[in-house]
């Protein structure tokens, strides 16, 4: 690992560019409770990040400073190297960072088509009258979206269940279908929260291959939290570490696996 | 036998998303349509046309704009009542200001303008959920109805406090007012009722429809993916009181031919379009249609058999009928919350594999 002002090249020679996303010093407070307190840590282009931490340690809170459901109360967060004002989850979907939920966030009376289509919403842009009147411009978006969607369905291959309304469908396949939902939006920054809770071997292999196949092949920068240490370990290129709502590590998976307030924090030594 | 997907193949994208993909659906459809146009014009009676064909095609119309509201974008309302009577005073206040506009513009612009008014109320929305959103719609259905009692520039200054339509033509064939032939009406609706329902089903199964769907299921995803909330309820209360506004104009101008707002607008109105949804199917054109007709056909099914056949009280016959509505309203929420359409559906997806269902 060399240079990291500019960028660094990964153990397997991926090319890691310059941040996309930076968190500077951010606290965030509930009441009386910091969620949050002082973190900074930046996010890089094509890197896969993860953020881990004993449960309550502040992970998810992270995830929504970022996209824009918690705005906290000090620090700054840079986009693709401008400040962030004040923005709508809404908005900055449409900047282009797509997220998925650690309880599945589906569309439950939609098909899985529909629910990946719906992913698309931010490049959709035919008027209300020409899709109340649909031949002509609606009818083309909406062909144009399909064969997107259509890539997606084949690379998650989930082409069987396309029309099947999400409700029925098991769990595992649940959380693929919302990773295409996700995909579906083409991001340029994925938030993926705890994508493998609740799976079995096969189940979080599979999903494994999935995040690493769309940080290859798509270039997408992927910011995931996630319990299981042995994922986390493989597939993730740099990790921060939280715990209480404080930074107590950040960086490559060795080197955080060593560090000794990391390991206090995951096997329980008393805080002072 | 007949109904089969096997040997239908689709080759592009278009096809697999038709409204009816399966073929024999499509020719059922067709021949409806065709039914409609062509053929009931010539045998309708003036009883078939004011005590079945155009309290259906009209409230078909509301209940569409009300599921465009419910079914697909999940915020409940009772001020359906209210918004037709907002339908139907604009239309009166511009049939009698611009004489010579066609009626056909009128109701459209009835329309118009009830969707405005819609927009207003549906402001609440961004805040509050549920039930109190419920409550809030219920303010704009006595408000509104409220307003044009006690305003008497709404009813031109008439002594009754009446509203009565005057006699409009399309081609020569009037189609308001007491001289007007069952068929004209009948028709005019109908193209009305033909048109905007195909639209309805246009906007709900591209950008808009996903939009106010996803607000519907989860309101957090949907705006992860960037869906405006404010945008797309909105949206939903403006194409949902566009729609009531039409029913509205077309139940006052065509249908009733005179009103009086507390009388013909009220809460039962809000109420019998929610019923009508409810039995037919949130979320489902078709269901509208259902419902509708499921809500007009009833009490004259009981009406017929009741006191016609078996010779009951016509008192009774109607208490009955409330008994009936509450049942298959409570039934209908505990088994079936999609309806009639629902069911539709299964059957028809038992209809596939019929007779080897493995």
């Amino acid at each position: 690992m060399k240079d990291m002002g500019q960028g660094f090249v990964t153990p397997d020679g991926r090319r890691i560019g310059g941040p996309v996303m930076e968190v500077k010093n951010i606290t965030l407070r509930f009441g009386g409770v910091t969620a949050l307190s002082d973190i900074s840590f930046d996010i890089r282009e094509g890197e896969v990040r993860a953020i881990i931490g004993p449960n309550g340690a502040g992970k998810s809170s992270m995830l929504n400073v970022i996209n824009g459901f918690y705005h906290p109360q000090e620090g700054e967060v840079w986009f693709r190297g401008q400040k962030r004002g004040p923005m709508k989850p809404h908005q900055i979907a449409h900047q282009g960072i797509a997220r998925t939920f650690q309880n599945i966030a589906l569309f439950k009376g939609m098909s899985t088509l529909d629910n990946i289509m719906s992913g698309r919403l931010t490049k959709m842009k035919a008027s209300m009258f020409s899709q109340a009147y649909w031949f002509g411009a609606a009818e083309r978006e909406e062909t144009e979206h399909r064969e997107a969607v259509e890539r997606i369905i084949d690379f998650l291959e989930i082409q069987a269940i396309r029309k099947t309304p999400v409700g029925r469908l098991p769990y595992g396949l649940q959380k693929r279908v919302e990773l295409g939902r996700a995909l579906a939006a083409e991001p340029s920054l994925l938030l993926l929260d705890e994508p493998m809770a609740g799976m079995n071997v096969e189940e979080k292999e599979d999903m494994s291959r999935f995040i690493l196949d769309v940080n290859d092949e798509f270039g997408t920068t992927i910011a995931l939290i996630e319990h299981d240490m042995g994922v986390v370990m493989d597939i993730s290129d740099r990790v921060v570490v939280l715990d209480y709502g404080r930074k107590i590590g950040d960086g490559p998976p060795d080197e955080v696996r060593n560090d000794q307030a990391v390991i206090d924090a995951y096997l329980g030594v008393p805080h002072e | 036998m007949f109904y089969r997907e096997a040997g239908d193949f689709k080759t592009s994208y278009p096809a697999d998303a038709a409204t009816f993909p399966i073929a024999f659906d499509r020719w059922r459809y067709f021949l409806v349509i065709g039914f409609a146009f062509l053929v009931v014009p010539f045998i309708i009676n003036d009883y078939w046309e004011k005590a079945i064909l155009l309290p259906f095609l009209i409230y078909a119309l509301a209940a569409i704009g009300l599921n465009i509201l419910t079914g697909y974008c999940g915020q409940v309302s009772l001020g359906t009542g209210g918004f037709m009577a907002c339908g139907a005073f604009a239309c009166y206040k511009l049939m009698t200001a611009f004489p010579d506009l066609n009626i056909f513009f009128i109701i459209l612009l009835s329309g118009g303008i009830t969707a405005c008014v819609g927009l207003l109320f549906g402001l609440p929305s961004l805040r509050i959920k549920g039930f109190y959103l419920a409550v809030a719609t219920l303010a704009a259905q006595f408000f509104l109805v409220w307003l044009f009692n006690k305003v008497p520039w709404f009813y031109n200054y008439s002594a009754t406090g009446q509203i009565t339509a005057p006699e409009r033509t399309i081609f020569g064939v009037a189609v308001t007012g007491p001289e007007s032939p069952a068929w004209a009406t009948y028709l005019f609706c109908l193209v009305f009722v033909f048109v905007f329902a195909w639209v309805a089903r246009n906007l709900t199964r591209g950008r808009n429809g996903r939009e106010w769907m996803a607000i519907r299921d989860m309101d957090i995803a949907a705006e992860i993916i960037g869906v405006n909330p404010l945008k797309a309820k909105l949206t939903a209360f403006a194409v949902s009181s566009f729609y009531v506004g039409l029913a509205g104009a077309l139940f006052f101008s065509v249908y009733l031919g005179a009103a009086e707002v507390g009388e013909a607008f009220n809460i039962d109105k809000s109420f019998l379009v929610l019923f009508m949804i409810i039995i037919g199917g949130l979320g489902s054109i078709f269901g509208s249609f259902v419902g509708a007709a499921f809500m007009v056909l009833l009490p004259v099914l009981l009406k017929n058999t009741l006191v016609g056949s078996l010779g009951w009280p016509s008192d009774l016959a109607q208490h009955l009928q409330l008994l009936i509505v509450g049942l298959l309203i409570v039934g209908f929420l505990i088994v079936e919350p999609h309806g009639l359409a629902q069911l539709w559906r299964l059957a028809k997806e038992k209809l596939r594999l019929w007779p080897f269902p493995h």
